[in-house]
């Protein structure tokens, strides 16, 4: 059991390591020359040599490559990713500023999202008549073939401008956050809708289902008593999924809402090309992927009866 | 010995006797037969390859269907709604969105197309190496693409056109090079598991050397699954191209492009509407078709 | 109708299930429907052991799934009626039907590895059935009562612990018996079993049907047993159905269907059952002599094999083979017998070198394999050759059978003609009982029993002296397999081949094998002449799997 979390805490350590090495390659190394990108291109023309040297000597970039990594690897250990070129603040407060925005919007979309999911694949397991099913389960596909931006702006136009029954843009208070939380939740919804009904529909076929009847069960009672924990296992395995479908819809969810968080100001990072800041992001992006996949990896084992046997117990008959 | 075990032999069609290269031919053509029965049985199916196909269309050769030229602004009826003359409406400049709409499917169509041959061929390279050499060389290649799937796609690519500079061929490379870590993770599996069956191990036991094995058995047997991803990923890579467009790191503004449409049609959404939800709409219903053609082969290969 | 359980108090008369004249099809197309089962009827009455018995597609399973109200939504039920104890049941709703399944009916399943909840302990899973069939009653401790009662009649000797476990953590004899438990917890008055000991080893598929055979006596249920072995319904049952293509083609009392078969197919699968012969299979051409000094063909010596299993502390090891010795004589047939676990097939992988030793030598003729480099194995595959179990896996499903056959020609470059080369293809499938007009089809346009030919015809390819067959009759129907049984010792005689014939069944043993040797747990227990073996059995563990075999009545017959 040691061995395993071992094994995978040390694996999360190598992505979010490997991330950074990636992002410093990228954005420090590749471009022919990395303090133009320190400056707006506009005004790139007319900035002195003596001060490209002083701006240059300050992000380290006259020391030799294996060096500055080296420096900002030290740096970042300890969270510190340099200072914003656009904004002058240090990464880390600029994003820890924002973080708790989009923290919110995120966890609330993925609460919906699993609620809808869910809906979905008892429903479509649940039904009896064919057109219901086919009808729920073309829902899934749907969900991931609208572009977030396409249902953002039809959720705006319909619920805000229509009916006004919401503000459109801002991020003051509850009401505010409803659509984006909806446009949100739809794209994320899609993946896992489609994974659950394919396994609730799976397991609903399984030998131990069969028995189920056969002991005298009702529908109900199968469905929530043996099929509903089997079949939502599976669910867990596509959290990676999930969360970068998360960052990426709430990069153009608080775009089309106006909304203050990591994904606007990730589009600011990058159009701005503002170096130290987007490599802050995709550090910090990079490090909760890992983190979230680590407790996944390490919470299974206890859902499972038939892993924790495989990795704890000597003497289990499963080899 | 031959008469005595024609005794043993089971139970045979009475018309063997028929050459074989004929059986063999009116098999393809009853399943050919077969399959098109299929498909009426299908209407969804029938009007998403439809759509597809029109679509194709428009890249090809816009001109066919759409008399108005992408750029062609009349002031005079600048957001006209939709009506017979203007389908989708026009915008600001009073150029018809619809004809943008057919134009822009070029620009979209040609990006996707790019990104899924570069995320397919360097993908399914990769994961071909990974699952066949197994041990040291499937460990490090597999802990690379951890990283890549580490760092959501949008995120990725847009890391990697702000790299390269805004342009559709880098968005193309973009999202190819974000949708490499999928398409090596199902091809390694795919090998895995075709690796294990009996037809491979039978291989072996006959005397094929392993490049035999790799190219007769393996690679085809593998790749029906990662060609079911393709039509899957190309919705997805739609998708992608567009939310990039849409974000403004493809083509510059006059250009046509799907996103790019989207996008400019934002700011007049409240009072007109059409100019940003109907050339959104257009790309959806690209995007679902391609879903439902991609559901149909996954079925196919389950069969 | 009252919604309530049939009653036999009021139907004393009737049996406890009667099936009459039923019709079932499936959805093949948009208004296509296929007959599975066509005018089937039977019934089952008090105490009795009814037995149906079929090959696969028969449409046994079909049928049961009928009578349970279990059928796939692409089936339905066309004609006919289905009754329990006079009450008529069909077209009753899944709510209705649920008070009959369990109370009065129960169910034992095929593959006990797939019919227990994985995640849920066997205990929670004896009580639910317990608490359906008594909705209305009493507490939790009276149902935790009931279950573990219900285990012990099961037959399972430690209630207590296994009410505590999950699944994965008993052997497929316990989970099949904790699978009878569930069965036996709604008290029902008969039991279904579809093909409950065909997952499982024979000698506890033994102690399993004789478990049901005592339940039958104690609790004076009704069994309606579903087998594809005719010897296990004739050894246990009191009357007998004989299923073909969705029809009864035969019934009725034991003694009788195996005296006087009324039918021809229930002749054919007598004559094909193992059991019923007494001596090897002559080769068509005549009989075959072998003399009692023939030479070597292959010899293995000491061979061990040990799997360190993973993710263990400590590092466990499991000894797959050890210290096994085999000696194969040109010209005749080795069996290799033994229960899943006894080594069999890890010797048979290490035979032709898809596997290893740790430690032992291997020798074909006077060339020795354990010490060869790739270039020289591959060259000594000319004379070594392998068929798999499994005829559905073994070919590649994208290439046709001729292709498939010219495979090891290709792979070695011999007969660079297309001509030459078709040629002996022809041949090649002419031996193994089919013509040209297979060389185009695809495995998936053959059926089992095809698919081993072509694979027979493969292996023969390079003219090989020896053939490694693992399991390689066990996937096919019975008739199917004495075809190839019958197919293998005619080539045997044409060919003076030597096979290693690796099986889990005594009575192919006797079919086919000159020697044989029996493993248990890696370990070579006995090793002799098949006649000696079967009628002087010197180890324990020989005795046991003789006397579990199937068949007994089959065979008393025949002699």
């Amino acid at each position: 059991m040691l061995r395993y979390i071992a094994l995978k805490v040390g694996r999360a350590l190598f992505v979010v390591w490997a991330a950074f090495t990636l992002t410093f390659v990228l954005l420090f190394v590749l471009p022919a020359n990395p303090v133009d990108l320190l400056f707006d291109p506009a005004e790139i023309n007319t900035v002195p040599p003596e001060v490209r040297e002083q701006v240059a000597a300050n992000y380290g970039f006259n020391k030799p490559v294996s060096l500055q990594y080296l420096d900002r690897l030290g740096h970042a250990l300890v969270g510190d990713f340099g200072n914003s070129v656009q904004s002058g603040r240090p990464v880390t407060t600029a994003i820890l500023g924002v973080l708790p925005s989009t923290l919110v919007l995120a966890a609330g979309a993925l609460v919906l999202a699993l609620l809808i999911a869910f809906v979905i694949a008892l429903v479509a397991t649940a039904t009896r008549h064919t057109w219901v099913r086919n009808l729920v389960e073309a829902l899934p596909s749907a969900a991931v073939s609208v572009p977030v931006f396409l249902s953002g702006i039809l959720i705006l136009q319909v619920f805000s401008f229509r009916l006004g029954w919401f503000p459109a843009f801002g991020d003051d208070g509850l009401a505010s956050l409803v659509l984006p939380l909806i446009t949100l939740a739809i794209p994320v919804a899609g993946p896992i809708a489609q994974l659950l009904v394919r396994s609730f529909g799976t397991e609903f076929h399984s030998g131990y289902v069969t028995t189920s009847w056969a002991k005298g069960a009702t529908r109900g009672r199968i469905i929530i008593g043996d099929v509903f924990r089997n079949a939502s296992l599976p669910a867990l395995t596509i959290a990676g999924i999930t969360f970068g479908n998360l960052i990426a819809g709430s990069v153009i969810t608080e775009t089309v809402f106006a909304r203050r968080g990591i994904g606007r100001m990730t589009q600011n990072a990058i159009n701005t090309l503002d170096v130290p800041l987007v490599q802050g992001i995709v550090v910090l992006v990079a490090v909760s992927f890992a983190l979230i996949n680590l407790i996944v990896d390490l919470i299974y084992p206890l859902l499972d009866p038939r892993l924790r046997a495989t990795l704890a117990a000597p003497g289990a008959p499963a080899a | 010995m031959t008469t005595e075990l024609d005794t043993l032999a089971p139970p045979r069609p009475s018309a063997t006797i028929r050459s074989a290269t004929a059986t063999g031919r009116r098999v393809t053509a009853r399943a050919a037969l077969r399959r098109v029965g299929e498909l009426a049985q299908q209407p969804t199916l029938v009007i998403a390859w439809a759509i597809v196909l029109v679509v194709i269309g428009w890249a090809i050769a816009p001109s066919l269907f759409t008399s108005y030229g992408p750029y062609d602004g009349d002031p005079a009826a600048s957001f006209a709604p939709p009506s017979a003359e203007h389908w989708f409406g026009t915008d600001r400049l009073g150029r018809d969105l619809f004809a943008r709409s057919v134009y822009g499917a070029r620009t979209t169509l040609t990006a996707t197309l790019l990104a899924i041959l570069i995320a397919f061929g360097v993908g399914t390279l990769i994961g071909l190496i990974a699952g066949f050499a197994k041990g040291t060389v499937d460990t490090a290649i597999m802990r690379v693409i951890d990283v890549f799937l580490a760092i959501p796609g949008l995120l990725l690519a847009m890391v990697v056109v702000s790299v390269l500079g805004y342009s559709t061929h880098n968005i193309a490379l973009a999202v190819g090079i974000s949708s490499i870590a999928s398409f090596a993770r199902v091809m390694r599996a795919e090998v895995f598991t075709v690796l294990t069956q009996d037809y491979v191990k039978a291989a072996y036991g006959l005397g094929v050397s392993r490049l035999g094995v790799l190219a007769r058995h393996v690679v085809p047997n593998s790749l029906s699954s990662v060609i079911a991803l393709a039509a899957l990923e190309v919705g997805a890579a739609v998708l992608a191209v567009a939310s990039l467009g849409f974000l403004g790191y493809g083509a510059p503004p006059p250009q046509p492009e799907w996103g790019l449409l989207v996008a400019e049609g934002r700011d007049y959404v409240a009072v007109h509407p059409w100019t940003s939800i109907l050339p959104g709409a257009a790309l959806a219903v690209v995007v679902i078709a391609a879903h439902r053609i991609s559901t149909s082969f996954r079925k196919g290969q389950r069969r | 109708m009252t919604e309530t359980a049939p009653d036999d108090s009021t139907a004393a008369a009737d049996p406890l299930l009667r099936i009459s004249d039923i019709t079932i099809e499936y959805r093949t197309g948009r208004r296509r429907w296929t007959p599975a089962v066509r005018g089937v009827s039977l019934h089952v009455e008090p105490g009795e052991f009814v037995s149906l018995v079929g090959e696969s597609g028969s449409g046994k399973t079909t049928l049961v799934q009928g009578a349970l109200g279990l059928l796939p939504a692409a089936a339905r039920i066309r004609a006919g009626t289905i009754a329990y104890s006079g009450v008529d049941v069909t077209g009753w709703n899944d709510r209705r039907l649920a008070l009959v399944r369990g109370n009065y009916v129960g169910f034992i399943p095929q593959d006990p590895n797939t019919a227990l909840n994985p995640v849920k302990k066997i205990g929670q899973q004896v009580i639910e059935a317990v608490r359906f069939n008594q909705p209305r009653s009493n507490k939790a401790a009276q149902y935790r009562e009931a279950a573990l009662s219900s285990l012990r009649t099961a037959g399972l000797t430690d209630p207590e612990r296994v009410f505590q476990q999950y699944p994965h953590e008993l052997s497929g004899g316990m989970k099949q018996r904790a699978l009878i438990a569930i069965a036996l917890a709604g008290q029902p008055k008969i039991i279904i079993a579809d093909e409950p000991t065909s997952a499982l080893d024979v000698t506890v598929q033994k102690v399993i049907l004789d478990h049901l055979i005592r339940l039958q006596d104690d609790l004076g249920i009704g069994i309606l047993l579903v087998t594809h072995d005719l010897g296990v319904a004739l050894d246990r049952s009191d009357r007998l159905l004989v299923m073909r293509d969705g029809e009864v083609v035969e019934q009725g009392p034991v003694r009788q269907v195996l005296t006087q078969p009324a039918n021809d197919y229930t002749r054919r699968l007598l004559d094909a059952a193992p059991a019923r012969h007494h001596g090897r299979l002559e080769p068509a051409t005549g009989v075959r002599t072998v003399a009692a000094d023939a030479p070597v063909a292959l010899r293995a010596h000491a061979l061990t094999k040990t799997y360190q299993l993973r993710g263990r502390r400590p590092h466990r090891e499991l000894r797959a083979l050890d210290a096994a010795d085999l000696l194969v004589r040109a010209g005749t047939t080795h069996a290799i017998v033994g229960e899943s676990g006894a080594g069999k097939s890890t010797l048979a992988s290490i035979l032709v070198g898809f596997t290893t030793a740790d430690h032992g030598t291997v020798q074909v003729g006077d060339r020795e394999l354990t010490s060869l480099r790739h270039t020289q194995l591959r060259e000594l595959r000319r004379d070594l050759q392998f068929v798999f179990q499994n005829p559905f896996t073994s070919l590649d499903p994208r290439f046709p059978v001729s292709r498939i056959i010219a495979e090891p020609l290709h792979a070695f470059r011999l007969l660079p003609g297309k001509q030459q080369r078709r040629a002996r293809v022809v041949e090649l499938l002419r031996s193994v009982a089919l013509d040209e007009s297979y060389l185009d089809r695809l495995p998936s346009q053959l059926s089992g029993g095809q698919r081993q030919r072509v694979a027979i015809a493969r292996a023969l390819a390079l003219n090989p002296r020896i053939l490694v067959l693992d399991e390689a009759v066990s996937a096919l129907d019975v008739s199917v397999q004495a075809q190839i049984l019958q197919l293998l010792v005619d080539l045997q005689a044409e060919l003076g081949l030597s096979y290693v014939f690796v099986t889990h069944d005594l009575g192919v043993v006797r079919l086919i094998a000159d020697d044989v040797t029996v493993m248990q747990d890696g370990v070579v227990v006995e090793t002799g002449e098949v006649e000696q073996v079967f009628h002087a059995p010197q180890h324990a563990y020989t005795r046991q799997l003789l006397a579990a075999m199937p068949g007994t009545r089959l065979a008393a017959d025949a002699r």
